[in-house]
């Protein structure tokens, strides 16, 4: 009987536990918190830490290596340029991004027959797995049986002799990647672009069209600034994808022909020479280029209110 | 000419030519697969040559494709239990019941998703090593969580945020208690937000790829997105035919359910959670 008793009034003691707001959320947030504080904020710090130490593969801890990290490599040319690299690739490929979703997401905003195909083809090189599709452009750009170069050679761009070297020489290479990156990036930008247009309501098109604004001077004043906080945050996004990516260059150039990136670089000096302190500060490069983003994306998401 | 004719003719113009760009890289591949291995380098056979199932059947029978799409699927549903039960109710509770707390919590969780895995894999790989889990498929079960749970919490919060909060204060008028308002009312409503929840979880967890060569070193336990990459390109002859189907296999669905999910999909990347 006691026990019974004691049961119920835990019970009830549980029951009006769980109805106090405050209880009842921190017990169901902290589960997930605790876990990416865990996976997330740990290795975060354990990276900062390891990046101030000899540590090499294999163990966690290593000499105190004081700022001999960060200096060496601001002094290693390698390293400078893949620093270079991981610029040019983010900012061209995103230039290219914004041009062509934002092109193909006025026309695709439209209503015509077959929509949906289209856009099911559209999607396709972003849903499909990254390291997955880059291995088809190694084959797309083999030196050999290239069949982009099929299209230049039949098209008369270039000859049998002077046709490109697609991942062999430094430039080609160059603009390989950022192809790839481009290529990927324009559906994920053209879906977003997209719900930012369609998010205008009809009655901003009614009264601009009643205060005689029509064609480019509506585009330039009233759809464009409307939509600019949502593009903006897509194209944050493609940065984030595009600067700290490793499939692409790892996969099609393996940084030869002077392509290496941050990502890259970290991954050849942590794990394939096993100097886990090195590559450690190698990848905090990415870290002042994470803050703007995520500066930028508080900044404007608040503004992209999309339904 | 009509004004709606000529929209139309506007939007091919320009849909149909660059929709061709985008997509011929998977018409080639397709193309591709069903090449025989001593044609695809002949000038002469690129567009007539004879069609053939080899490297469809060479992928099944002489590689390890389907351990990796096994391992991947295990993989993705175990990930996909652990990103439910912790994402889930701390996705309502920072919607509905941490005010503006949960509001600030939320955006602080939304920012951990822009942590790349490029930045934590040297410490990871470490602590993998130190918990005896190198060349697991356990290694990638335990760290592919910390990208899957941010994303889909963020998701979440914008999907409870848009389910009216006077369902559930009629079913604790009518005697419910939070908690049974949360299991009985709530969460039967929110299969749509959780179905989104498993899909692109799935979907991170195919597409992952350095944690999985880094933390993986045998062929037998490789995921695809690693597998394929790393095991089917190293051989000393390109199987070019087999490497294609096997970038297709996946792809295809994948692009289908994103089209199908699009919507939230794009509400969860735009802040529906800013609100």
């Amino acid at each position: 009987m006691a026990t019974v008793a004691a049961g119920a009034a835990r019970g009830r003691r549980l029951r009006y536990v769980t109805e106090r707001r405050g209880f009842l959320a921190s017990f169901l947030i902290s589960p997930a918190v605790l876990f990416i504080g865990l996976l997330v904020g740990g290795p975060l710090v354990l990276a900062i830490y390891l990046s101030f130490t000899h540590a090499t593969a294999g163990s966690l801890s290593g000499k105190s290596a004081g700022f001999s990290n960060f200096t060496n490599l601001i002094h290693n040319t390698l390293f400078r340029q893949a620093v270079w690299n991981t610029f040019i690739f983010t900012v061209i490929s995103q230039l290219v991004v914004l041009l062509v979703a934002g092109v193909l997401a006025h026309a695709l905003v439209r209503s015509f027959r077959g929509r949906w195909g289209f856009r099911f083809l559209v999607l396709l090189p972003w849903a499909a797995p990254v390291a997955l599709t880059t291995t088809g452009f190694l084959w797309f750009f083999d030196p050999l049986a290239s069949i982009f170069n099929w299209f230049l050679i039949h098209l008369g761009i270039v000859s049998e002799a002077t046709k490109p070297n697609w991942i062999g020489t430094h430039t080609d290479a160059m603009a390989s990647i950022i192809t790839v990156h481009a290529w990927r990036i324009i559906p994920f930008a053209t879906v977003i672009f997209l719900a930012g247009i369609s998010s205008i309501p009809a009655e901003v098109d009614d009264a601009a069209a009643i205060d005689g604004a029509t064609g480019l001077r509506k585009f330039w004043y009233v759809s464009l600034p409307l939509q600019l906080p949502i593009a903006i945050v897509a194209v944050l996004f493609g940065i984030v994808f595009t600067a700290t990516d490793m499939a692409v260059v790892y996969i099609l150039t393996n940084g030869n022909a002077g392509t290496d990136v941050l990502t890259t670089f970290a991954f050849k000096t942590g794990i394939e020479s096993g100097s886990t302190g090195e590559g450690a500060a190698v990848t905090l490069f990415m870290l002042p280029v994470l803050a703007v983003v995520a500066i930028g994306m508080l900044f404007f998401a608040k503004r992209a209110e999309v339904t | 000419m009509s004004r709606h004719l000529r929209s139309s003719l506007f939007s091919y113009g320009i849909v149909v030519p660059l929709t061709i760009v985008l997509a011929f890289p998977f018409f080639w591949m397709a193309v591709t697969s069903f090449k025989r291995q001593d044609q695809i380098f002949d000038p002469k056979r690129t567009w007539s040559f004879d069609p053939t199932f080899d490297g469809w059947k060479f992928l099944f029978q002489q590689t390890k494709y389907l351990t990796w799409i096994g391992n991947t699927a295990l993989v993705g549903g175990i990930v996909v239990a652990i990103t439910l039960v912790l994402a889930v109710p701390a996705g309502y509770a920072l919607a509905r019941l941490a005010g503006r707390v949960g509001q600030s919590m939320g955006v602080a969780i939304f920012l951990t998703y822009l942590v790349p895995p490029t930045l934590l894999f040297l410490p990871l790989s470490r602590v993998i090593t130190k918990l005896g889990l190198q060349d697991s498929l356990w290694s990638l079960v335990v760290v592919y969580p910390s990208f899957t749970v941010p994303f889909s919490i963020w998701l979440l919060m914008g999907f409870f945020k848009s389910i009216p909060v006077e369902l559930e204060d009629a079913a604790r008028i009518d005697g419910c208690s939070r908690l049974q308002a949360l299991l009985r009312v709530v969460f039967p409503i929110s299969l749509p937000g959780v179905l989104t929840v498993v899909i692109f979880t799935f979907s991170l967890v195919v597409n992952e790829y350095i944690y999985a060569i880094t933390f993986i070193s045998s062929s037998a336990h490789r995921t695809v997105s690693a597998g394929v990459p790393t095991d089917l390109i190293r051989g000393d002859l390109f199987n070019w035919p087999s490497i294609m189907a096997a970038i297709l296999i996946p792809s295809i669905p994948l692009a289908l359910v994103y089209n199908a999910f699009l919507n939230r999909f794009i509400a969860g990347f735009t802040g529906g959670a800013f609100r």
